[in-house]
């Protein structure tokens, strides 16, 4: 009945907001040809998550600055666990469509969708009710549940990680959004843009044994980078991570960082959870390796509260 | 009743229910809801007899009606409901096409010693011993296994070849499904039983259902009181033979013009083939000829196929790319017990009522349920095992309680399963990558839905698991996600008898909601 609930509201919510954009300056949104960048790193903060990301692209261009007309997009946001969109183990479903939504504006031939999963993956698929936003917006949704579907690849450079095996679509698809959902995590201390891979690859077995931080920022070198990573920090899991015992577990930030350097988004994203960032090891690795940096104050931010 | 339309009634009503059985067993993408499966399965006989005598309640009668059933028309459960005998008329009719000489079958006499010995030997090793012998020799539990162990991974292949190729245009609506087999052990009984049957279908009809199935048997000996008969009209029976040649029971004595009603399965071929009309079905009329019993002698062929095969090795059923940290764990794992799957109650008690007939096995949406090999010991072999080498029981998930048709495993609530205690984690820290590698991994308690496994300070930046065993359930997720090799650094040790866990409680975080980016 919650569940229920919650999902009226929050479908209510996202149709009044994206009704007040289309009515207000949304249109703008498209006319505007998609110029350079001018921001490294757009927060937003105080919106439904498909407002917030409406605002938030807008500001970096709109989706056409990522997404070219014909394009194959993969979206992967995180879907690994059988638990209700409330508890905030999954990526905000709402903003999975929103995004795909987008995509298919800018000109996307195909949007696809798919996490490897940790809980059962026909459960976390229904539940994480993702499955069904995605579908409503018209995207694939893809099974990443056997080995089959993973094809190994080479990351020169990797520390520990120097082999890996990726999802078909990773390969086959133009444009990769990475949407991590922010939380906890117990043994790293937070997940966010770049454990958020650990569900594109077939063998996180290995990553646990062979140096996890490591493991995670040595995938980073590969060339498969994402070209936009959207954090969604609307509920965000503060402790219990990264699968949650209750909504206890919960605080609502009402947030969402949009950003094209993956290791800069970390490093907000620790902050918002209030971590040291040194202590989520792969945050500094990644930077030493060059992955991106750690370093806001280099950046161009450009931060809106709605 | 002389009509032809009987025969008519039967090929439907049992290819019905046999498509019924099929798609039960054959359904990998769980969309059968369990309530239907319940009907499929109520009127087994030997699952509802179990459920009856461990409930003790009429919502578990369905062998009573069986029963009654039988009185009135004979054994026509064995023709109309059993999975594993409609699956012989398939056989058989395969058989016939291949080579007519199998569809030319004749009266043979029945080994009745045999017979009665294997229902007798059956009810009282049951009563004294135990389950074992009606696990092996339950026809609904054998077919059960069939499907499980080869109708099924045939399907998955079919499935995945037909995945591979819509793959290929970009459509996804058929996923790949990994199929993993048994250990090879396990094949053994199955594999006899089905070269067994099989054989015995292909070529002489129903004469395993009337030698070896102590359902058959049982039914077969109350049929002899039975009201509806198939009956000769010896004023116009020409004595052609064409009826004992189609009875694939082989138990139409034409000259003597007699049936014996022990072993007619109610098939009512002999009706149709009759050109003389001569035979009907009906209620039987006094001064009915008794079927006499023969002395003859007995061939003891089949009582040899019943022993097992001498295989001896066991299959590796773990992933192919299972993850290698660079040290092996050295610590072996000391499971006292092994997992039996909630809703069992107690190791004794499951293992008493359950028949194998691995329905929860195909049901199971993880695959975390294997047919045993000797964690019951050897008797309990094929009865279902959690197997958290291979996978995990997913907390929201009650399916393998809802489908036990036995009873074996009862039906649980979703809040009380979470909270049903099957096993405890135990944590070696020997094998723990955190200790013997010096890095990070929480692969375990990442996994555990209860944060029974959960992580606490350890050397520097780095934290080690710990388990607070009184809100463990003992799904598995922990040993299952555990990177180490040979031996886990945590595993769950069975709870011979099932425990309540402790609800995990839970304080409200004390961070706040942001009000500025700390940025």
């Amino acid at each position: 009945m919650k569940r229920r609930d919650f999902l009226k509201k929050s479908a209510g919510a996202g149709i009044v907001a994206g009704a007040a954009i289309s009515f207000g300056g949304y249109d703008k949104l498209w006319a505007s040809t998609p110029a350079a960048n001018k921001y490294d790193m757009v927060a937003i903060m105080g919106g439904e998550p498909d407002a917030m990301f409406d605002l938030g692209i807008m500001e970096l261009g709109g989706m056409g600055t990522f997404v070219k007309k014909g394009q194959k997009v993969l979206i992967k946001p995180n879907i690994g666990w059988d638990v209700i969109p409330e508890l905030g183990a999954n990526t905000n479903p709402l903003l999975v469509k929103r995004i795909i939504k987008h995509c298919f504006d800018a000109g996307a031939k195909e949007v696809y969708v798919f996490d490897h999963t940790c809980d059962n993956w026909v459960n976390c698929y229904k539940n994480s009710g993702i499955e069904k936003a995605a579908k409503s917006a018209g995207a694939k949704v893809v099974p990443a549940n056997s080995e089959n579907y993973f094809h190994s690849i080479d990351i020169p450079g990797g520390v520990k990680l120097q082999k890996a095996k990726v999802h078909e679509l990773l390969l086959e698809t133009d444009v990769f959004i990475n949407v991590p959902v922010l939380k906890n995590h117990n043994s790293t201390r937070m997940t966010c843009c770049l454990k958020n891979n650990m569900g594109v690859v077939w063998d996180r077995g290995y990553w646990h044994s062979n140096d996890l931080n490591q493991c995670i920022a040595d995938y980073a070198l590969y060339e498969r980078k994402p070209a936009l990573n959207i954090i969604d920090a609307y509920n965000v899991m503060v402790k219990h991570g990264p699968q949650g015992v209750s909504k206890e577990d919960i605080v609502p930030m009402k947030s969402q960082i949009l950003t094209t350097d993956w290791v800069a988004g970390d490093t907000a994203a620790a902050k918002m959870l209030g971590v040291e960032v040194d202590k989520v090891e792969y945050i500094p690795i990644a930077h030493k390796m060059g992955l991106g940096t750690m370093n806001l104050e280099s950046l161009n931010i450009k931060k809106i509260k709605m | 009743m002389r009509s032809h339309s009987l025969r008519t009634i039967r090929i439907i009503f049992s290819a019905l229910v046999f498509i019924g059985f099929f798609l039960v067993f054959a359904d990998f993408r769980y969309l059968i809801p369990t309530k239907y499966i319940n009907v499929l399965l109520y009127l087994q006989f030997v699952p509802s007899a179990i459920k009856f005598y461990a409930l003790g309640t009429m919502a578990a009668g369905g062998f009573i009606i069986v029963l009654v059933l039988t009185v009135l028309t004979g054994r026509t459960y064995c023709s109309f409901l059993c999975p594993l005998g409609i699956g012989q008329d398939i056989f058989s009719r395969i058989g016939g096409r291949f080579k007519k000489k199998f569809r030319r079958y004749g009266y043979r006499r029945p080994f009745t010693i045999l017979r009665y010995s294997i229902l007798a030997l059956t009810l009282i090793f049951t009563m004294t011993w135990g389950i074992y012998v009606v696990t092996l020799l339950d026809p609904y539990s054998i077919f059960g296994r069939f499907m499980t162990y080869f109708s099924k991974p045939l399907i998955i292949w079919i499935n995945n070849f037909l995945a591979g190729i819509l793959g290929k245009f970009d459509i996804y609506t058929l996923s790949n499904i990994q199929v993993k087999g048994f250990p090879l052990v396990v094949y053994s009984i199955p594999v006899a039983f089905f070269i067994l049957v099989g054989i015995l279908s292909f070529t002489k009809g129903r004469l395993y259902c009337n030698t070896v199935c102590p359902v058959g048997t049982l039914l077969g000996l109350i049929s002899k009181v039975s009201l509806f008969r198939i009956r000769f009209d010896e004023s116009s029976c020409t004595k052609c033979g064409r009826c004992a040649v189609r009875c694939k029971a082989s138990c139409i004595d034409f000259l003597k013009t007699d049936v014996d009603v022990s072993r007619c399965v109610d098939c009512f071929n002999c009706i149709n083939t009759c050109p003389e009309n001569a035979l009907s079905y009906g209620i039987v009329r006094i001064g009915n000829k008794e079927h006499k019993t023969d002395e003859g002698r007995r061939k003891m062929v089949i009582g040899s196929a019943l022993m097992l095969l001498g295989m001896s090795t066991v299959s590796k059923a773990q992933e192919k790319a299972a993850p290698k940290p660079k040290k092996p764990s050295t610590v072996k794992e000391n499971k006292t017990s092994p997992v039996c799957p909630p809703g069992g109650i107690s190791m004794e008690q499951f293992t008493r009522v359950c028949t194998a007939c691995s329905l929860c096995i195909n049901a199971c949406p993880n695959g975390v349920l294997q047919p045993s090999l000797r964690e019951y010991g050897l008797s309990g072999m094929m009865q279902p095992v959690m197997n958290y080498h291979r996978s995990f029981c997913t907390y929201n998930c009650t399916v393998c309680t809802e489908v036990c048709p036995t009873n074996a495993l009862q039906p649980l609530l979703l809040e009380a399963k979470k909270l049903t205690q099957i096993g405890k984690a135990h944590f070696i820290k020997d094998n723990c990558i955190v200790k013997t590698e010096k890095t990070n991994c929480g692969a375990c308690s990442e996994s555990c839905p209860t944060k029974a496994v959960h992580m606490i300070p350890y050397e520097g930046n780095l934290v080690i698991p710990e388990v607070t065993e009184d809100i463990c359930i003992g799904c598995g997720h922990c040993e299952y996600a555990c990177p180490t090799v040979p031996y886990k650094a945590i595993f769950v040790d069975g709870n011979p008898v099932h425990q309540v866990a402790k609800k995990p409680e839970n304080e409200k975080a004390d961070v706040k909601t942001p009000v500025d980016f700390p940025f």
